[in-house]
Parts: structure tokens; C-alpha cells; sequence
């Protein structure tokens, strides 16, 4: 589409940047919003799904027969009840329900529907499934290693060059220049190996939907997501319906981050309610979100960089190494893209290995792929500054990627704000803030895409003069309040007289998941778009009215008005007055506008962080944290705080907790929150956050995404500032304190 | 399987229903008195997000059996605002911008109310002590911990 | 003509080049024109790309304009969290 090229920064807004109470705010303090496993439906059964004990076998059969025959259950089903999956969702039916072969501990291979949770729970106990238990493997560098224990054969793509292991599923490839040249003109190469551990996305709300069809094959689902309109099309194909007979409704959505752009529970429902002819209500439980669910992929990344002593990047190179679970489709492309992305390269070069293994299917996280790759760039960058005596900042802001800037990924940088970042970070009072006994400073780049994509919005004038906006992504941030102040903008009237609603899919056409930070940007373009469509209709109804060319009319403050040879010849009428008597000059007025909203702009950030480690228990306290990150114009800055706090706190966790730790057995041993230890509040201090405003000149306003880049800095900004503290450099996440406890003594000792 | 008959006073009504023995609270205040306001976020008590107060004390209904309730004085979330009058901390929550996705919301802000009612001028760190139990994350907890200590102020002024 | 860049991996089916010429006036064209010059691209173009046009990301639009002094980059195929 032809993007809006007015020139954002020019414009003053009225609604837009400041910072109303949200529209669903008051259903989220008094327990009234409905999440995913709140709904209920009379009649309704109870789902329960029955998971491998083993991290890789063959079925060879399953037998139901004694589950069926229990008291109160009232379907059962197994892969046998699906058709094969279309072209291209083979996998995203085999994760939902194994066919051949169990892939990991937690992989789901026999549902079951009952008139109880504990009924559905005692039938899965009696479902025989016969196994053969076959070698296995979780570690990425174990999988890619010959002879290693293969998880498909023949699944390799084209990329892979002969002689890998059948688990390198693909290869990619970016960069530019001569490596080899250019580390010869350095003073010194670095070369390190990094390792980041599998984190998962942590959301609060456990996956949950509720399902019904009807013996015309008319569905409807109630589901926690990130994308209903996905969680149709992706159901309808699975199930082998029409796309319009499965009407999907997304509920209030507890937290998602990525983990929630694709199925899990949501088929299997749908088929247990067709074969019961029942609603049927699935709700995880916490170890099944962390066994089944997606986390993010592990990593292994080896980093060589040349560094002039004055701080000049001479080349860099890196080879990524990304596990993504049992099927293919790690993030490693965009951690290949993204690793170098904040830095002007002559040599650059990264390549990444897509690797499969035991472990659930990865899904997407945050930005997903970036922020390992930039643990080992950032880590490796601070390490040669330290080396030289270099300020870490200057060395970054000397090799910054800028306007013009050919990136490492290939396209040239259009107006970017990595450099603005660097300079609000040196000028921040943390910078040169003192530092206590055992603390210690890190700081660290991210970069993130951020994306555009199908959306629609709608946009309906009622006869008292309110605005209802209707559009299709969740919101799972406060995005309903952002559309009603873009709407608000446009029109020319108060926020509190627009309301925006999430429909569902039989309300509007296709929508893309909310993801990659698209929803602010792509919803809000559309939003804006359609307010601009209702705004030419009123004028030109109140054209005939006056009785002018409808060029003549022009739209302000909220209202019509005469313009050019006419200016005063009428007195301006209000939206309120032009929707009040809309039956007698045409019939209600509305605007819409559908578009794939693509020419997203990308994203930067620089983060400071300081950390104090106990020498003696090699714990690490945050003690101050500083984020900065150019966010386009912030349209809700508190909103766009609250994405900054938030991605730099999961990305604390990841640094130093969060970590999927897996037996020899290949079974999961941390499937809890009280091992698997997300951040608490007692763990953090206050995160500050710096908004810069560099506007997007793909959108009317200058909107960029917010959401994934504030996750990318932390992993490197927290290592560097315990090695900082401690004097040793941390090269493998998480840093739990017996791991930090281990390098400070090893260094004591040597 | 026979079920239990438990009467209980809850958020201020005498409250009757039956369980069967191994239901939780959380499972009962959900399940059959259709209050969904306290969320099941992992079901052993290390989210917070079910909190309710029982007696006055703050516990995980995750973690209590429904037929515990027996002759107990249960609050939840739906009983926090008084009518159309919110409790200053649903207020705060809402001004700080303290919520994202707000399925921490119910627990946290229970679990808030209850720290004020035994101290009503913590400390930061108290706060964010006493609030350890109650996952969020979306948030960082920045704003949480900025709209609790807010509210705490408003609430000693207005005292 | 349009210059396109190639990343590395992909340069197997290029004959090693990493920046190929073909004749396109929007993405449609551009994903066509390549196809039908490198075969080998095909595998790859099916599973998905994501290109940059000047700078900016699009994936599936084909009547994004492209002009001959358009700076055009094929990147994997993007996706969000
Ligand atoms: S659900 Fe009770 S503590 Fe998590
Ligand atoms: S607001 Fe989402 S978990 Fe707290």
C-alpha cells in the first residue's frame, strides 16, 4: 500500500501522547474481564490431555478402549481422529497431537472429554499407549554432533550442505566484505563461545478455550490468544471445516508474548466437542504450559570480532547455533540478521544453523532469536572496549549504525535512532553514578524489526455522536485505549467518546496475529485510515446539506467546516450533529479500511545496568536499571513505559534465573514456578525509562513498535555488568549464582 | 462420590454450596459460585494469582481445600470496590498504568490491600517483600509497586 | 532492471553471486523474475521471504512498487513475538 508520507514530526497532537485511564481498566481491577478460563457453556465437558512420559518414542498403538467405557466420559480422541493436515501445517498438527512418534516429554497423544476434570483425568490413566522408547537428545551441539540421535530423516532443506546431522533442519547465511581481511587490520581478535539457555515466555494465563460445534459443523471457540483470526484459519484447516463456519472470539489475554501466536489446545477441543457433541472446555495446567507449550530456543554461538585499539570494528563473525525444539523453525535467521544490526561493518558475517532436538516446539518470544544474539555480540564488544581501556559507550557509538549505514543484514538504514540511544545514555545521571562494594556496570544495544501485516478496522458513528472502533488483535497491553486515542486524534473529539472492541472473527476480515510490535503501528494505521474515511463522509453529507462542493468542507476540531471562497458562510457542525440527523442525509455513517500494512520501521535501544554480586553465594542483585529506546512517537507513554519495564525484566530473568533444565532422561525437571523462578518483585529495584521520539515516516503519526526491543539489551547488559563486578566474564546463561560462585573461585584459584 | 456441604461467609453473604472433597477453593469460587476474579495462574501456590483473604489472613485459594471454608470469612477481588466506588488501590492501579494484560490484577491487588491493612506506610522494600508471592509478567512491577505506594499514601491521608 | 541482493545461503543457486539483476516493477514481478532466472531460488521463495524495499520490510504485498533505483534486499521470512 501507498504509505502516508506526511511528514510526522511537523504535526501537534491534542489526545495522542498523553495518558488517559484504559477502557478495560475497570473490568481488570474488580475481576469482572474475562480471560480464557473464565468462560463457560451449559452442558460443557471437561478436556484433558493425556503427555508423553518419554522424550522420544514410537506409538506403536493406543488403546482407549477402557477410558471410553468409564463411567462420565464422553469422547476420546487420538491423531487417528484428525485428517492428514494440509500442505505446510504437518507440524502444527503433529505438535498438537502426536502421530507417529512422541518428540518430547510433554508432547500431547490422547485427549479425553468427561463430564469432570477428575473423570477426564482418572480415563487418561487408563488410556494403554504402547511405546518404544528411542535414544534422544535436548542440547543443540549434541544434536548438530554425528551419530547424534536423529528426530526425522530426510527433513533437511536445501541450505545444508552434505555431511551434518540429520537435525540441522537448515542453514542461513548474511553479511558482507572479506572476515578474513578484516580481522588482519585489527589489534586484537576476540573469539568466544556463548551459551544462553531455553526461557519460556511466562505468561500468567495458562493456555484455555472453550469449544462447541453443532452437528451442521457450525463452530464456535472462546480462546485465550494472540490471533483468533490465526487460531481460525489454522482449526478450520486441521479440522477440515470452512473457515466461515468457525466463528473464533478471543478472550481477555493473560500476557502472551509471543507464546500465544499459535495452537496447541485449541484443535484437540474442537475435535473432542465433534465427537461428543458437547462444549468442551480445555485449560492447561502450569507444568503442561512449560512442558508443551513454546518456549524460546536454546542457544550456542561462537563470536569472533576485530577491534582496532582505538575501538574501529575491523570485521565481525559469528556462527549461531539454535535448538527450536522437535520440529523446524528456530529463530536463528532473525538472530543472524539482527546479531550485528546495530553496527556499521565493512566485514560482516553471520551464519545460523536451524537444529532440532527433544524439547517442545519453540514458539515465538519477544523479538524472537535477537536477544541470544545479542548476548554474544554485545558481551564480546564489551569485552575488547574493557580490553583496550575504551569507554564502552564511545566504542559503540564509533562503530554505530546510522542513516545510510549498509546493514549487516543487508538494506540500507533509513532514519534510525541507535546513535540518539548511545547519546541519551552517556548524558543519563546512571552513567557516571557512583558505584558501591561489588557492583559493577554493563550497558548493551538491541535491535529489533518490528512488522506491519493484514488488518482491518472499523470504524461506526452512532446517532448520539460516539465512535466505536472495531478491530481485530487482542490487545494485551492496553492497545484497545492507544486505538481510541488515535481515532480520538483524528476526529477531533474526546477519548472518552471513543470505544474500541476486539471482534471476533465473523465480524471482520483477516487479521495477523498480534506480533512483532505490530499492533500500535499497523491497527493504528488502519484505525487512522478509517477515521479518515467517516471524516470524507461527513463532510461530504454536510456538502449537501450547505449545498457546496464537497472540496469545500473541510474537517476540524471535531467538526465541519466551510473552507476557501465559503470560510463563514456556515456555522461549523459537529460530528455529534452531523451523526444525530445521519437517517436523513444518506443513512448511518461509518469508515473502515483494510490493508496488509507493511514498511514497518525498525527499532533501537540501549540499556544500563548496574548489579551487585555476593561474593560469597555468587548471587546478583539488580541494583539500578536504565532503559532507553527510540519508540517513534509514543502515542500512550505509560503504556510505552510499561513495554520497556517489562521486556527488560524478562530479559533480568534470562540473564540470571530462567532456565528449561532438562535430565539425561530428556524428561523436563523445572516444569513450576518455583523452578522455573521468573523475577519477582523483591528482585528488582525501579526500571527507568528513557522515550526517545525519532518518528517512523511509514506512519501518519511516526508510530514505531514498541513491544519486542526492550527484551534484546538486558542478557548483554546484565552480564557486563557482573563481569564488571566480579572481574570474570560470564559466558553462559543463565547466571545463577552457583554458576557466577564456580568463576569467581575458579578466578581466585588461577 | 458423596459431597460436602459447606456454609461460609463470603465477601460479606452467608454462602452455602457442595464440594467434593478434594476441590479446592480456588476450584469452588470459580467452578460453582461463578467468581472467576482470582485466576489459576499454576495451581501450587507460587503465582499469587488466586489470592484471596481468608479470615482476614492472605492465602493462595489454590493451596485450600473448599471444604476448609467451613464458618470462615472469605474476601475476593468482586468484593474490593464498594459498589461504584472503587478501593483506592483499584484506583491507583488504573492511574499508574499498573496493569498490561491484568491477570495478575485480582491477586495483586488483594494481595496489596492486605499489606495496607497491616501496615499502612511500608517501605518500598516491604512492598516489594510482601508482594514476592505474586507473579507478574508483564509489568517489571515499576508501576505496581509505584500505585501501591501510592495508594498507601492517599489512604493515610485520608485516615 | 532491478538489483537484488541476495543473502549468503541462497547464493548456491545464484551461481555464487550475491547480487543478481532481473526486470520487475513490484514485489509480484521481482518474486517471479527470480524464480524463473535461479530455479534453485524456488525451494526457498516457496517457504517465504521477507523483502526489503529501500529499507523498509514487506512480505506478501505483490503491488509493492519497485523502481530500477530501488535498493531491494531478500531476507528470511520475518516473524514476531
Ligand atoms: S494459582 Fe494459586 S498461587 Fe498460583
Ligand atoms: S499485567 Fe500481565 S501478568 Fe501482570
Amino acid at each position: 500500500m501507498a504509505l502516508d508520507k506526511n511528514a510526522p514530526e511537523t504535526r501537534s497532537f491534542k489526545v495522542v501522547g498523553s495518558r488517559p485511564l484504559r477502557p478495560d481498566g475497570i473490568d481488570k481491577v474488580t475481576g469482572r474481564a474475562r480471560f480464557g478460563a473464565d468462560m463457560s457453556a451449559p452442558g460443557m465437558l471437561i478436556g484433558h490431555i493425556l503427555r508423553s512420559p518419554h522424550a522420544h518414542a514410537r506409538i506403536r498403538a493406543i488403546d482407549t478402549s477402557k477410558a471410553e467405557a468409564l463411567a462420565g466420559v464422553k469422547a476420546v480422541v487420538t491423531r487417528a481422529d484428525f485428517a492428514a493436515a494440509p500442505e505446510g501445517m504437518e507440524d502444527v498438527l503433529d505438535n498438537c497431537m502426536a502421530g507417529e512418534k512422541a518428540l518430547y516429554d510433554g508432547h500431547a497423544v490422547a485427549a479425553i472429554a468427561a463430564t469432570s476434570a477428575a473423570i477426564a483425568r482418572q480415563a487418561a490413566k487408563l488410556i494403554e499407549v504402547d511405546y518404544e522408547v528411542l535414544p534422544h537428545v535436548t542440547d543443540v551441539d549434541a544434536a548438530m554432533a554425528p551419530g547424534a540421535p536423529a528426530l526425522h530423516d530426510g527433513r533437511s532443506d536445501e541450505t545444508v550442505p552434505d555431511g551434518y546431522s540429520a537435525n540441522v533442519m537448515s542453514r542461513v547465511e548474511y553479511g558482507h566484505g572479506d572476515i578474513e581481511a578484516g580481522l588482519a587490520k585489527a589489534d586484537r581478535v576476540l573469539e568466544r563461545s556463548y551459551k544462553t539457555a531455553a526461557t519460556h515466555q511466562g505468561y500468567i494465563e495458562p493456555h484455555a478455550c472453550l469449544a462447541t460445534m453443532g452437528p451442521d459443523g457450525q463452530a464456535d471457540l472462546w480462546c485465550c490468544t494472540q490471533g483468533h483470526y490465526m487460531v481460525r484459519n489454522t482449526c478450520a484447516a486441521l479440522l477440515g471445516m470452512d473457515q466461515g463456519q468457525l466463528r473464533v472470539t478471543a478472550s481477555e489475554i493473560g500476557g502472551g508474548f509471543g507464546g500465544k501466536t499459535t495452537v496447541f489446545i485449541e484443535p484437540v477441543a474442537l475435535a473432542l466437542a465433534r465427537k461428543a457433541g458437547r462444549p468442551v472446555k480445555i485449560v492447561m495446567d502450569r507444568t503442561e504450559v512449560l512442558r508443551a507449550t513454546g518456549p524460546t530456543a536454546s542457544s550456542s554461538i561462537d563470536v569472533r570480532i576485530g577491534m582496532t585499539k582505538d575501538g574501529r570494528i575491523t570485521a565481525a563473525d559469528a556462527e549461531l547455533r539454535y535448538q527450536g525444539g522437535a520440529y523446524p523453525g528456530s529463530p536463528v535467521g532473525m538472530g543472524s540478521m539482527s546479531a550485528f544490526a546495530p553496527y556499521d561493518l565493512e566485514n560482516v558475517r553471520t551464519i545460523g544453523y536451524d537444529v532440532v532436538t527433544n524439547r517442545p516446539k519453540q514458539a515465538a518470544y519477544r523479538a524472537p532469536g535477537a536477544p541470544m544474539a545479542a548476548f554474544a555480540v554485545e558481551s564480546a564488544i564489551d569485552e575488547l572496549a574493557k580490553g583496550f581501556g575504551l569507554d564502552p559507550l564511545d566504542v559503540r557509538l564509533k562503530n554505530a549504525a546510522r542513516e545510510g549505514t549498509r546493514s549487516s543484514y543487508g538494506p540500507t538504514f533509513p532514519a534510525i535512532g541507535l546513535e540518539a540511544t548511545l547519546r541519551a545514555a552517556k548524558d543519563h545521571p546512571h552513567w557516571s553514578a557512583p558505584l558501591g562494594p561489588n557492583q559493577g556496570r554493563g550497558v548493551a544495544c538491541g535491535f529489533w524489526f518490528n512488522f506491519g501485516g493484514d488488518t482491518c478496522v472499523t470504524l461506526n458513528v452512532t446517532p448520539d455522536g460516539t465512535v466505536t472502533v472495531t478491530e481485530g488483535n487482542p490487545d494485551i497491553g492496553g492497545s484497545r485505549a492507544s486505538m481510541s486515542m488515535m481515532a480520538a486524534e483524528e476526529l477531533g473529539i474526546p477519548y472518552e467518546k471513543v470505544r474500541t472492541v476486539i471482534a471476533d472473527t465473523g465480524a471482520l476480515g483477516q487479521n495477523e496475529v498480534t506480533d512483532g510490535s505490530r499492533v500500535t503501528f499497523a491497527v493504528g494505521l488502519a484505525t487512522i485510515e478509517a477515521a479518515r474515511a467517516a471524516k470524507r463522509e461527513m463532510c461530504a453529507r454536510v456538502a449537501k446539506i450547505w449545498g457546496i462542493d464537497e472540496e469545500a468542507v473541510i474537517w476540524e476540531d471535531g467538526a465541519a467546516k466551510p473552507a476557501g471562497p465559503n470560510a463563514g458562510d456556515y456555522p461549523p457542525m459537529t460530528l455529534a450533529e452531523i451523526a444525530a440527523i445521519a437517517s436523513n442525509t444518506g443513512g448511518p455513517i461509518a469508515g473502515h479500511h483494510e490493508v496488509n500494512a507493511e514498511g514497518a520501521g525498525v527499532s533501537f535501544a540501549t540499556h544500563i545496568a548496574d548489579t551487585e554480586v555476593d561474593p560469597d553465594t555468587g548471587a546478583t542483585r539488580i541494583v539500578r536499571y536504565t532503559v532507553i529506546q527510540d519508540a517513534g512517537k509514543a502515542v500512550h507513554p505509560a503504556y510505552v513505559e510499561g513495554q520497556f519495564q517489562g521486556g527488560a525484566v524478562q530479559g533480568i530473568g534470562w540473564a540470571l534465573n530462567e532456565e528449561y533444565i532438562y535430565g539425561a532422561d530428556g524428561i523436563l525437571q523445572n516444569p513450576g514456578f518455583l523452578d522455573y523462578r521468573i523475577p519477582v518483585a523483591s528482585d528488582l529495584p525501579m526500571i527507568d525509562t528513557v522515550i526517545l521520539e525519532i518518528p517512523n515516516p511509514g506512519h501518519p503519526y511516526g508510530v514505531r513498535g514498541v513491544g519486542e526491543t526492550s527484551i534484546v539489551p538486558p542478557l548483554a547488559a546484565v552480564a557486563n555488568s557482573v563481569s564488571a563486578a566480579t572481574g570474570v566474564r560470564m559466558t553462559d546463561l543463565p547466571m545463577s549464582p552457583p554458576k557466577v560462585l564456580a568463576a569467581v573461585q575458579g578466578q581466585q584459584e588461577g | 462420590m458423596s459431597q460436602i456441604h459447606v456454609t461460609t461467609r463470603l465477601n460479606g453473604d452467608e454462602t452455602e454450596f457442595l464440594c467434593d472433597a478434594q476441590e479446592t477453593l480456588l476450584d469452588v469460587l470459580r467452578n460453582r459460585l461463578g467468581l472467576t476474579g482470582a485466576k489459576e495462574g499454576c495451581g501450587t501456590g507460587d503465582c499469587g494469582a488466586c489470592s484471596v483473604t481468608v479470615d482476614g489472613r492472605l492465602v493462595c485459594s489454590c493451596l485450600m481445600l473448599g471444604a476448609e471454608a467451613v464458618g470462615r470469612e472469605i474476601e475476593t477481588v468482586e468484593n474490593m470496590a464498594d459498589g461504584e466506588t472503587l478501593h483506592p488501590l483499584q484506583r491507583k492501579f488504573l492511574e499508574h498504568a499498573a496493569l498490561q494484560c491484568g491477570i495478575c490484577t485480582p491477586g495483586i491487588l488483594v494481595a496489596a490491600k492486605s499489606l495496607l491493612e497491616q501496615n499502612p506506610s511500608p517501605t518500598e522494600e516491604e512492598a516489594r517483600y510482601w508482594l514476592a508471592g505474586n507473579l507478574c509478567r508483564c509489568t517489571g512491577y515499576d508501576k505496581i509497586i509505584r500505585a501501591v505506594m501510592d495508594a498507601a499514601e492517599e489512604m493515610r491521608r485520608a485516615s | 532492471m532491478v538489483k537484488v541482493r541476495i543473502w549468503g545461503s541462497l547464493t548456491a543457486a545464484t551461481d555464487g553471486r550475491s547480487e543478481v539483476e532481473v526486470d520487475a516493477t513490484n514485489l509480484r514481478e521481482l518474486l517471479d523474475s527470480l524464480a524463473q532466472a535461479y530455479p534453485g531460488l524456488q525451494p526457498q521463495l516457496k517457504r517465504g521471504v521477507t523483502v526489503a524495499i529501500d529499507g523498509l520490510l514487506y512480505n506478501d504485498d505483490w503491488f509493492t512498487p519497485i523502481s530500477d533505483d530501488s535498493e531491494v534486499v531478500l531476507l528470511s521470512r520475518l516473524q514476531g513475538g
